[in-house]
């Protein structure tokens, strides 16, 4: 909402200035979000008379015009405006003159003639083209004739004024007007607000002689007034009315149509002015618009309606959408002279309904969407008849025609004053509070602390106790309320086991080496599916209206987008990658979503490139399947879940079919670890790349045990080292298996020291070797006992495996 | 034979000092001191001398003898120590390579900026309250004092799943979900990060995706002075301890009365920049006291229990914080922008 500063005045006796104003208002609850200067650092702009005006003997398009700037000074300016003419009163820029944007006018030769000065259009003095009026807005301005040359133009023209520029919260739409505007200034800086003279003077014609008013439905218009008046000359408005609706955005059109635009600004009460003549009927019915119903609108459009929309009607066909837009057969044009005003007050459904399915939305309509005050209706009716009278000559015939209740009743709300000081922490007194209502022009009675106000229809925000003790928190101003600390017993605050969990799996994972990344939940609905690996069936979750299919769908892995992040990096030349990622995925297994989908957090990483290196020592460590695998079992041992996770290979659509680990937890797979299928590495143009993919919930939530301290061995162990050749299909993991069961309660420890696979090995075989570490923490074990439990070892290795001790 | 002993003296001393190493010292030693050396070789003869003469001799072969010897742990030690430089000498590396870097990366700086005001909130005793990302209409807005038809709750803004079902387009279910779950017994102190959704398109100030973290606290007694409290000691410790905050009248749907937080400039401290649009102030949250028809949905008596909420975007306060441009690096990860958030 634009607020001009000078209208403003007229209203409440304002004697600070504009930006000082505008700081009192955004601490008080309205946020000015720009105080604009209209003198955008115009100076020397004065009235001149136009004494003569003729063409330019050396250019076609430019005339030479004689210009009385005051004083009897007669000044040769050179112009170029097309309707530039003698007699006219214009702006004049004389030599030394600034112009928005520092442009400085100087004296000037133009083809041969000398120019002393430029007379100004309005775009440049500052004026948005699309709010100066047509007729000007291809040439200079005119001013009425009464200017007096020399004199400063600006004030002529209002630009030495200041536009507020509101920030209004849904609430606050009684703010959408000066007068709301002027209530809310007055309460802030303790002042009164004078209101518009709405007297009328009435002929002894009766309105109802001119026109009948009917509603279809009161719940969708409470109330319509209409009025007439008579005689009317079209034609432009007063200058001070025309700066009036350009500061505050909107262009004149003519005298009638800028009177109903003014009142619109100053009582925020949208009103229509029809032709009367044009109605084609002495009746106005309002009623639904048949479905298919067509109408042609002010902007010579053709709309088909709705059985929701609301329409003004002659009785027979639509004259107009309630409240949206008026029709193009009775808008009022040069020729008209009899005018009906329609003053109405029509629901925000309806109004919002016509206006969002035909796709207007203007002044009028954004104002009764979010709701206009009942009870001023009346008063902005009489308000434009008025000016019509007083700006188009008009006669305004007796009365006003209504259909509804033209007022409603107010209501009260009670506030309690050590409640409100309570909810505030302040110790405002009963005095104060009562002082402040009364600044807010809120009536009241009190008693014992307890006040029962009185709510104006302008502020319908305010409905309970709450709003009223903003209301007074507001104005007593809250930088004047104290600071506290909450007065509840301390309790410790503190992460929840899993919250601690996650932080765990993160700062470990980024010690490992990898960045965090955070992705888009949405995807293609094509990507949502990938990397599954559960086994039931579920079913994709798209939103219904997606901004672009590139983001319709909930992911159930987050691969897909981690993927991407390589790409994204690959494509600006840095290939040596490893980034992780924790989220949430999102698991559906109803056809029809009915209740909410399943989300379990997962944890994701991908490498590619090198993983490690040392450039001048020439170590180079491309990342594979072992460096992920050696992540995922530091990460295991951080949650204390080691024991319980085996690595299984298995099969993941879209990953490498002898490079993938099925990751299992008590047996349950959590999540796998591989190398993408080739065939997608070269889809997605990426190179060798590992990832893995863990349902985080799962592991979080498995539960361990508490740690317990373990004695330092006291008593030496004895390791023995065993070379075995066996077939080379034979996986690693199930000798550990073995040898850990046959070593039984002494073999602490088994590590894989070496592998060889090679020409040395007979086919098909190969050779692992194991150093295998025996301990007792109650004493020191004998010889004897080492080699029956190793010979156990290598016993049941061969009964297995047929492994043999490599000679 | 005193004189043989003294030429001896000379000879071996001389024959130490011009020894280049440990062996040829030792080849001294074992020629002049062994078994078989000279020195022996005259104490061998000594049966011949007089007995006066013997133990003068035999002194003064030992005093040779121990003079040499000297004269021979001086020389060891020096060639020793001599061989120990040599050896450190061939030892030396050049320091000033580079090191082996050790492999490290770190959080996204969203989940940075979120851990700070995590532990800054657990801190003053709050703990974590979390919910799901895929919420019901009834969560997300009707328990927020959103009835259907609220204009606030447009369909073109939130992305629907089901006419029931949406992606959350703020955390402030989990507010719901969590007081639900009190059963009308205080205190409620949360604070409830996540992601939220909007139908937004993206460009350089809006996007899709964000996160928010709101808080809330109900119980018996909570005051707006209160809640001025704990804004204060979040915006000094986020921001510095000299920063001032601002409560401006704002309206929200959940609270009432509703405010919004500007915190002074960190730029430039009130005089008007840039960052603050010339107004020395920059607004980090809103917040509010809760609606008294949010209390009662919930189940909280609303004459009995007040409570406080806020809720900010840790996108908006990183932005500020680090002064970055556009909200889209934040979910584009390039590599080069999350490896500057090494020390956030």
């Amino acid at each position: 909402m634009l607020i001009s500063y000078n209208w403003l005045k007229e209203y409440v006796n304002i004697e600070i200035s504009p930006s000082e104003l505008a700081d009192k208002i955004t601490k008080s609850g309205i946020e000015v979000e720009m105080v604009e200067s209209l003198n955008k650092g115009i100076s020397g702009v004065v009235v001149g008379y136009v004494q003569e005006c003729i063409q330019h003997p050396n250019a076609d398009k430019l005339k030479v015009c004689k210009v009385d700037i005051g004083q009897g000074e007669i000044s040769q300016i050179v112009c170029g405006a097309p309707n530039v003419a003698e007699g006219q009163k214009v702006a004049v820029a004389v030599p030394g003159a600034v112009l928005p944007g520092n442009f400085k006018i100087k004296k000037a030769k133009l083809r041969g003639e000398e120019s002393l000065g430029m007379i100004c259009s309005l775009q440049e003095l500052g004026v948005d083209t699309k709010l100066v009026p047509k007729e000007y807005s291809s040439g200079i301005f005119v001013m009425p004739s009464d200017a007096e040359p020399g004199n400063d133009a600006l004030e002529y023209l209002n630009l030495n004024d200041h536009v507020l520029e509101l920030g209004l919260t849904p609430n606050r739409a009684d703010c959408l007007n000066v007068l709301g505007v002027a209530y809310e200034v007055a309460a802030i800086i303790e002042e009164e607000v004078k209101l518009p003279d709405t007297s009328i003077t009435a002929t002894e014609e009766k309105a109802e002689d001119f026109i009948s008013v009917s509603i279809e439905s009161l719940e969708d218009n409470p109330y319509y007034g209409a009025m007439i008046i008579r005689d009317v000359k079209i034609g432009p408005s007063p200058l001070w009315m025309q700066n009036r609706l350009m500061a505050s955005g909107i262009r004149p059109i003519n005298n009638i149509v800028d009177i109903t635009n003014y009142v619109l600004l100053e009582y925020g009460q949208p009103l229509h002015a029809f032709d009367y003549n044009r109605l084609g009927s002495k009746e106005i019915v309002v009623r639904r618009a048949t479905e298919g119903e067509k109408i042609q609108t002010l902007d010579d459009q053709d709309r088909t309606l709705k059985d929701t929309h609301l329409v003004i009607t002659n009785g027979k066909e639509p004259i107009a959408v309630a409240g949206v837009m008026g029709g193009a057969t009775s808008e009022v044009q040069d020729d008209t002279t009899n005018v009906l005003l329609e003053a109405a007050y029509f629901t925000s459904g309806r109004v919002r309904a016509a206006s969002k399915d035909l796709g207007l939305r203007s002044e009028a309509s954004s104002r009764y969407e979010k709701g206009i005050d009942r009870n001023r209706v009346y008063a902005a009716a009489k308000r434009a008849a008025g000016l019509m009278v007083e700006l188009a000559g008009g006669k305004v015939a007796d009365g006003i025609v209504e259909a509804g209740k033209r007022e409603v009743n107010t209501y009260s709300v009670k506030m309690d004053v050590s409640r409100m000081n309570n909810l505030l922490g302040t110790s405002i007194s009963s005095e104060q509070t009562s002082a402040i209502f009364d600044r807010l022009g809120f009536s009241y009675k009190e008693s014992d602390g307890i006040f029962e106000v009185t709510v104006p229809t302008r502020r319908p925000d305010i409905t309970i106790e709450a709003d009223l003790i903003e209301e007074v928190g507001r104005i007593y101003g809250y930088d004047r309320i104290p600071t506290t600390y909450l007065l509840s017993e301390a309790r410790p605050g503190g992460l929840t086991a899993s919250q601690a969990k996650r932080r765990r799996i993160r700062s470990y994972l980024e010690g490992a080496g990898l960045y965090q990344a955070v992705t888009y939940a949405l995807t293609t609905p094509e990507k949502s599916t990938h990397f599954s690996y559960t086994e039931d069936t579920v079913y994709p979750i798209s939103v219904a209206h997606p901004m672009s299919e590139e983001r319709s769908t909930l992911r159930m892995s987050l691969l897909p987008q981690l993927l991407e992040v390589l790409q994204y990096n690959q494509n600006r030349s840095m290939g040596d990658l490893a980034v992780y990622e924790m989220g949430s995925v999102f698991i559906n297994r109803q056809e029809i979503l009915s209740d909410l989908p399943e989300e379990y957090v997962f944890v994701s990483g991908a490498v590619t490139g090198v993983f490690n290196e040392h450039l001048w020592q020439g170590e180079r460590k491309a990342a594979d399947f072992y460096v992920l695998k050696g992540i995922l079992e530091g990460l295991m041992s951080e949650l204390n879940l080691s024991e319980r996770i085996t690595y299984e290979s298995g099969g993941i659509e879209h990953m490498h079919p002898g490079r993938t680990a099925i990751v299992k937890l008590d047996g349950i797979p959590v999540g796998f670890v591989g190398q993408l299928h080739p065939a997608l590495q070269k889809e997605l143009d990426l190179k060798d790349t590992y990832v893995f993919e863990l349902n985080a919930t799962s592991l979080i939530n498995a539960e361990t045990e508490q740690m317990v301290y373990q004695t330092l061995p006291r008593y030496p162990s004895i390791t023995r080292d065993i070379a075995l050749v066996v077939d080379q299909n034979l996986p690693a993991g199930d000798l550990f298996t073995v040898i850990q069961a046959a070593g039984g309660e002494l073999l602490k420890e088994v590590n894989l020291f070496d592998l060889y696979q090679g020409e040395k090995m007979e086919e098909g075989k190969k050779s692992l070797a194991f150093s295998l570490k025996y301990f007792d923490p109650e004493r020191t074990l004998t010889d004897e006992e080492v080699v029956t439990a190793h010979n156990r070892v290598l016993k049941s290795l061969e009964e297995h495996f047929g492994a043999q001790l490599r000679k | 034979m005193k004189d043989r002993l003294e030429a001896l003296r000379v000879e071996a001393i001389e024959k130490i000092k011009q020894s280049h190493d440990l062996k040829d010292l030792q080849a001294v030693k074992v020629a002049y001191l062994g078994k078989k050396g000279p020195i022996t070789e005259v104490l061998k003869g000594m049966g011949k001398l007089s007995a006066e003469e013997r133990p003068v001799i035999g002194a003064y072969a030992n005093e040779v003898r121990d003079s040499i010897q000297v004269e021979l742990d001086q020389k060891q030690k020096e060639l020793e120590e001599a061989a120990i430089a040599e050896k450190l000498a061939k030892e030396t590396i050049d320091v000033s390579l580079p090191g082996r870097p050790v492999k490290k990366g770190n959080a996204h700086p969203l989940t940075a900026v979120v851990t700070e005001i995590e532990d800054l909130f657990l801190s003053m005793g709050f703990t974590i309250a979390e919910g799901p990302e895929v919420e019901t209409d009834y969560y997300n807005f009707e328990a927020l004092n959103l009835p259907k038809g609220h204009p606030a709750r447009d369909m073109q803004d939130s992305f629907f799943i089901t006419e029931d079902i949406l992606l959350r387009t703020q955390t402030s279910p989990v507010q719901a979900r969590t007081m639900e779950k009190h059963e009308g017994q205080g205190p409620v102190k949360i604070i409830s990060p996540g992601k939220v959704y909007r139908r937004d398109n993206d460009d350089a100030t809006h996007s899709h995706q964000f996160m928010q973290i709101e808080g809330l606290v109900v119980d018996q007694n909570v005051r707006l002075s209160d809640l001025k409290g704990v804004l204060e000691t979040f915006a000094k410790k986020m921001f510095g301890e000299d920063r001032k905050i601002r409560l401006r009248p704002s309206f929200f749907p959940f609270t009432e009365p509703s405010v919004e937080m500007d915190i002074s400039c960190f730029k430039c401290s009130g005089k008007g920049c840039s960052i603050c649009k010339q107004t020395g102030w920059i607004e980090i949250l809103g917040a509010g006291m809760v609606h008294p028809n949010v209390l009662e949905m919930a189940g909280f008596d609303s004459k009995k229990f007040t409570g406080f909420a806020f809720g900010m975007g840790p996108e908006r306060i990183a932005m500020l914080k680090y002064g970055i441009d556009d909200i889209r690096h934040f979910y584009a990860n390039d590599i080069r922008f999350l490896k500057q958030f090494k020390n956030a």
